[in-house]
């Protein structure tokens, strides 16, 4: 379920690095909390990111979330399929509806992040709080 | 007390089933020293007939028999007794927002007309469900310019309404805008000449009436240029909502805040009253106020919700594009049912007879020697003159013929005095605008 | 086209969805439009007629407006009752929305607010012609001060939103008058979203603070809290979860000790009405809803008036103008207020409005009392009732709201928002679904005190039907409301592909 090259933060994004650029999302667990995605809210290309700083948000019919950057460093693209079709994010969460790419600050900064094993485990630990 | 319906057996049944001896018991929570010993000191409770004799009363202390011809934002104009007949329904009238839509199609139906109507007067593509009326629309307009441009500054002509500005002023000051206020031509419309670009470069908006409080109706082709030029927005305030039945909507604004008083609703002595915002798609998420939005059920039947409710307070809270909760939703109800009546023709007509009566008064009234008319721009329904003395003393004078005269714009523009913005409507009689242009004649004869 | 009606049955029995009846299949009023057609007719003109493009100019006039409507008088009379008769309305019968305070709207407030000689006046007209225009305003002005205990008052805003933001601004004039305007306001995380909207407007900054184990005010944080740079906080009394401040003098006391003042949300004052006064009880200043305690109509989401009631020294900062009282005894509008933060809305406010809260108060008199105590009863007799059934995250006494949460009911897969549905297919209104914030699930019950013994009968049978099954059969709740013309809506396509106007040449299904 989680790609095991990517990382995960938690407040559910996720990056794949790819040499100096990242491309970063939100995790399949963030998509299902949301409910169904009606409009997303992108920085523009050239925005200098920094690390756990909101950059933008997703919107489902009643509630409004801020995404945090995983990471530092520059927007260099943003996926304009998501304008017409937001709900791809709750389809494809990690492959057709990544947010972001950027040009990363520190190519190495997202290894301290959680891997997917990691990630794992957390979300089946906040999953036991919901049903305490 | 015939609005409450519990006798007081069922009261003492309902404080057993509680388990409480008195309805005291209920209020402890109140520490003591909080809770009144005594009845509160308000007027003796009236039945039904007295409620009607005191407030018959206070009607009676106002202006019953006397002709107006102040305008100057809010405006006379007919209304058919089908639109109350209609708005006393119990299930509009005491209907509560529609947010469980499955329960208010009525509600929401008629929002998603009112929006529709507001496009086609307007030319404009979107429109919301109302905000309170004139002066906060263009107030909540100028700080949708604000967060769609990201620039602080609006350049307010000093044409528009002095409430109006007056409202935005006391909003805009604690939000670090700053507004530069333009002059205007003895043609009575915007300084075009006064649009400085360093201002231009730095301003959200442009910010125009029209027709504007002088009555005259501003260039809005040009100075939409003048502000997309520079990357400003046009912000459009209109007062008297009847001149869209002839007059050039304004379509090339970027954002239009309108007051629907005149569409069927009582002057009131100052409300409630309907504003509405109208502007482009591209800006809906910047729009404050609720929408009603088309979709469908389960089955495929059309039915209207509340919709991006995302932009509001009760989700958004401090980052909602307003605080704007209430809205003046059955005055909206009044204005769709009053356009509805009225109609494509109705409306046209309507506003011909404004502009007709309008040109007869001010042709009445420039014939009385050292009365001439002030602004050479058009102007639909109301037309400032200048009278050789006071225009308070002039109608000082008036009132005692029975007769509210022209608003007196030197109580706003210090520049302005002994100039009188004289507005008349379809329901001004002839007769009666002979007879204030005899009376003011006989007063200007009167030695000083 | 053809309509089927769908039978399908629920614990009540079979019943039939109403979808055939014509009056249920109503359009749009452009649907029905056909050129030639016409609602009104105006009375010829007695002067000469006019040519638009003559006397304007041609760039100056416009075409035709498209689209347009084009009906006869018996269309829009149909129509719009046909419209009216999908609504429930609080002549139907209960909606136990808290906060809301939906009560009976007396007739004869619609009747006076008629009257020619009211109705008819115009803002600007000089006050010789407006005594009594004035004298309403005035008197109702000493009516909600001796209702609230508070000094002054203005009657110009609209909503309470606007109330709110009044309150903050002459807070902010205040503090500034003496220095230092400060920075934030501190608000309780049970607070309606308004609250905080209000404060980023006022120029402040939003600081929440958390409620404690008994949804109040934690007085330790607050004194934590209360730096020097807090000019307010803004406080609902009772809270939103319809119990009184218990603390609400050492609230006032540790604000006031740092030079902040306390600002109350007047929106629960259905349950304090003569009972007590937030003027006693250390309020600086607040405003009313006079749209909820105070019987003026809802109108399906407005018009409401929010005046703003505060303490003498904050008199210099109302808003412009005030309406005084002169020595000979007459009204008028005073404009000469040098340190008035400004105006919040064109002319006087919501004068249509605040007449009708005037004959509310005019009809109660001192009796206004018995109106809160019915409210606060009925909410005690409901919650008693629905105790054994329902979740109550906070037992504590409540007043004239009580706030449940659907806890037990989510074990079987069926929330809030579920129950609220199905309460549709009794007859009710839902209740207030997920607020307060602090209740996950919440239910938010306000009867007020306009509810029969009956009623609360019915709505407390209807509750307990719905818990029932919520356990058997969780998918009829779910599902829920089966019993309205329309279904529950598709509101994620509402908000992705907005539609937000008729266009000619679209239509969408009946």
């Amino acid at each position: 379920m989680y790609p095991k090259d990517y990382r995960y933060t938690k407040e559910h994004e996720w990056i794949k690095v790819d040499g100096a650029n990242g491309t970063i999302g939100i995790t399949d667990y963030a998509q299902h909390e949301l409910g169904d995605v009606v409009f997303v809210e992108m920085p523009k290309v050239g925005t200098q990111l920094k690390t756990r700083e909101p950059f933008g948000t997703i919107e489902s019919v009643k509630a409004v979330s801020e995404i945090f950057s995983p990471v530092a460093g520059e927007v260099i693209e943003t996926n304009s399929a998501l304008a017409d079709a937001p709900e791809l994010i709750n389809k494809d969460p990690h492959g057709g509806a990544w947010l972001i790419k950027v040009r990363l600050a520190d190519p190495k900064e997202a290894a301290a992040l959680m891997d997917a094993a990691a990630y794992e485990t957390y979300i089946a630990g906040k999953a036991k709080e919901h049903s305490a | 007390m015939r609005y409450l319906p519990k006798s007081p057996s069922e009261r003492r049944e309902m404080l057993d089933a509680i388990g409480a001896q008195s309805v005291n018991e209920l209020f402890e929570s109140i520490p003591e020293k909080f809770r009144l010993r005594a009845p509160l000191a308000l007027p003796a409770a009236l039945s039904e007939p007295e409620i009607i004799q005191y407030f018959q009363a206070r009607a009676a202390e106002n202006s019953k028999g006397y002709t107006s011809f102040l305008g100057a934002g809010v405006y006379s104009h007919v209304r058919s007794v089908v639109t109350d007949a209609l708005v006393q329904r119990g299930e509009f009238l005491t209907s509560y927002t529609p947010y469980q839509a499955e329960f208010a199609q009525g509600t929401l139906t008629a929002i998603f007309e009112f929006q529709t109507l507001m496009c086609q007067l307007t030319g404009q593509e979107v429109a919301n469900a109302s905000m309170y009326d004139g002066s906060t629309a263009l107030t909540e307009a100028v700080l949708m310019a604000e967060r769609i441009t990201g620039r602080h500054r609006v350049l307010v002509a000093r044409s528009v309404h002095p409430e109006y500005r007056h409202v935005l002023q006391t909003y805009a000051k604690n939000l670090g805008i700053q507004i530069e206020e333009i002059g205007y031509t003895e043609s009575g419309q915007l300084d075009r000449a006064a649009l400085k670009k360093e201002s231009l470069e730095q301003a959200a908006a442009i910010v125009v009436q029209s027709p504007n409080f002088f009555g005259v109706i501003e260039e809005l082709p040009a100075l939409a240029e003048a502000a997309h030029a520079s990357g400003a927005l046009l912000v459009t305030g209109i007062a008297e909502a009847v001149s869209l039945g002839i007059v050039r909507p304004p379509a090339e604004a970027d954002i239009v805040a309108m007051e629907g008083q005149s569409f069927g609703i009582s002057p009131s002595y100052g409300g409630p009253y309907v504003g509405v915002i109208a502007t482009r798609d591209k800006f809906v998420r910047q729009m404050p106020g609720r929408l009603a939005g088309q979709t469908t059920d389960a089955e495929g039947r059309r039915g209207f919700v509340l919709t991006l409710a995302t932009r509001e307070q009760h989700i958004r809270r401090e980052k909602a594009t307003s605080n704007i909760c209430t809205n003046e939703a059955l005055f909206a109800l009044v204005a769709t049912i009053h356009l509805s009546l009225l109609g494509k023709e109705g409306l046209r007509e309507q506003a011909l007879q404004n502009l007709a009566k309008a040109r007869f008064a001010q042709g009445e009234l420039e014939k009385i020697p050292g009365v001439r008319r002030v602004f050479s721009g058009p102007s639909f329904n109301e037309f400032v003159l200048e009278f050789p003395r006071s225009v308070k003393m002039v109608n000082q004078d008036l009132l005692r013929e029975k007769i509210i005269g022209p608003f007196a714009l030197g109580t706003h523009y210090p520049e302005l005095t002994k100039r009188a913005l004289v507005c008349v409507t379809e329901t001004t009689p002839r007769a009666e605008i002979e007879r204030l242009a005899a009376a003011i004649r006989k007063i200007l004869e009167r030695p000083v | 086209m053809s309509y089927k009606s769908t039978e399908i049955e629920s614990p009540v029995g079979k019943i039939l969805k109403a979808r055939e009846h014509v009056s249920q299949n109503e359009g749009l009023i452009f649907e029905k439009s056909a050129p030639g057609k016409r609602g009104m007719e105006l009375p010829p003109l007695d002067v000469p007629t006019v040519d638009a493009s003559e006397a304007l100019g041609k760039e100056f006039t416009r075409d035709a407006i498209e689209g347009f409507p084009e009906v006869s008088e018996i269309e829009v009379i149909r129509h719009f009752t046909r419209l009216s008769t999908w609504n429930y309305a609080i002549d139907l019968g209960m909606y136990p929305l808290g906060s809301c305070t939906m009560k009976y709207n007396p007739r004869v407030n619609e009747f006076v607010a008629r009257l020619d000689g009211l109705a008819t006046e115009h803002p600007e007209q000089p006050a010789e012609v407006s005594q009594g225009c004035l004298r309403i305003l005035y008197d109702l002005q000493k009516c909600l001060l001796s209702i609230t205990g508070m000094d002054a008052a203005t009657l110009q805003p609209v909503a309470g939103a606007q109330g709110e933001l009044t309150g903050l601004l002459m807070i902010r004039a205040y503090l500034q008058s003496r220095g230092n305007a400060r920075k934030t306001v501190l608000i309780p995380d049970s607070a309606h979203g308004t609250n905080p909207a209000s404060v980023v407007i006022a120029g402040y900054e939003v600081k929440n603070i958390k409620s404690n184990a008994r949804g109040q005010i934690d007085t330790d944080h607050l004194r934590e809290f209360c730096t020097d740079d807090v000019a307010a906080l803004m406080l609902t009394n009772p809270s939103t979860l319809g119990v009184f401040e218990e603390r609400i003098a050492e609230i006032a006391a540790i604000l006031h000790e740092r030079g902040a003042l306390l600002y109350m949300d007047g929106a629960n004052m259905n349950a304090l009405a003569g009972v007590t006064r937030p003027g006693d009880f250390g309020v600086d200043v607040m405003h009313l809803n006079l749209h909820k305690t105070f019987s003026t109509p809802h109108g399906g989401g407005g018009p409401g008036a929010g005046p703003v009631l505060v303490k003498k020294f904050l008199e210099p900062f109302l808003p412009v103008p005030v309406v005084v009282q002169k020595e000979d005894g007459k009204f008028a509008l005073d404009h000469n207020r040098p340190q008035s933060i400004g105006r919040v809305r064109a002319y006087c406010g919501n004068f249509g409005v605040l007449l009708r809260a005037l004959a509310y108060i005019l009809a109660y008199g001192p009796g206004i009392r018995q109106a809160t105590e019915d409210a606060v009863l009925n909410s005690n007799y409901i919650r008693k009732n629905l105790e054994g059934v329902f979740d109550l995250p906070y037992n504590l006494p409540s007043m004239h709201e009580v706030v449940f949460s659907d806890a037990r009911q989510k074990k079987h897969g069926v929330n809030t928002m579920d129950i609220a549905k199905r309460l549709i297919d009794y007859g009710f209104h839902p209740y207030t679904t997920a607020f307060p914030l602090i209740v996950p699930g919440a239910m938010m019950i306000e009867p007020t005190e306009s509810e029969s013994r009956e009623e609360c009968d019915f709505f407390i049978e209807a509750m307990r039907s719905i818990a029932a099954e919520a356990e058997t059969n969780p998918e009829l709740v779910k599902t829920a409301p089966h019993s309205t013309r329309i279904g529950r809506l598709d509101e994620v396509a509402a908000a992705r592909k907005p539609i937000l106007r008729w266009k000619p040449e679209e239509g969408g299904s009946r």
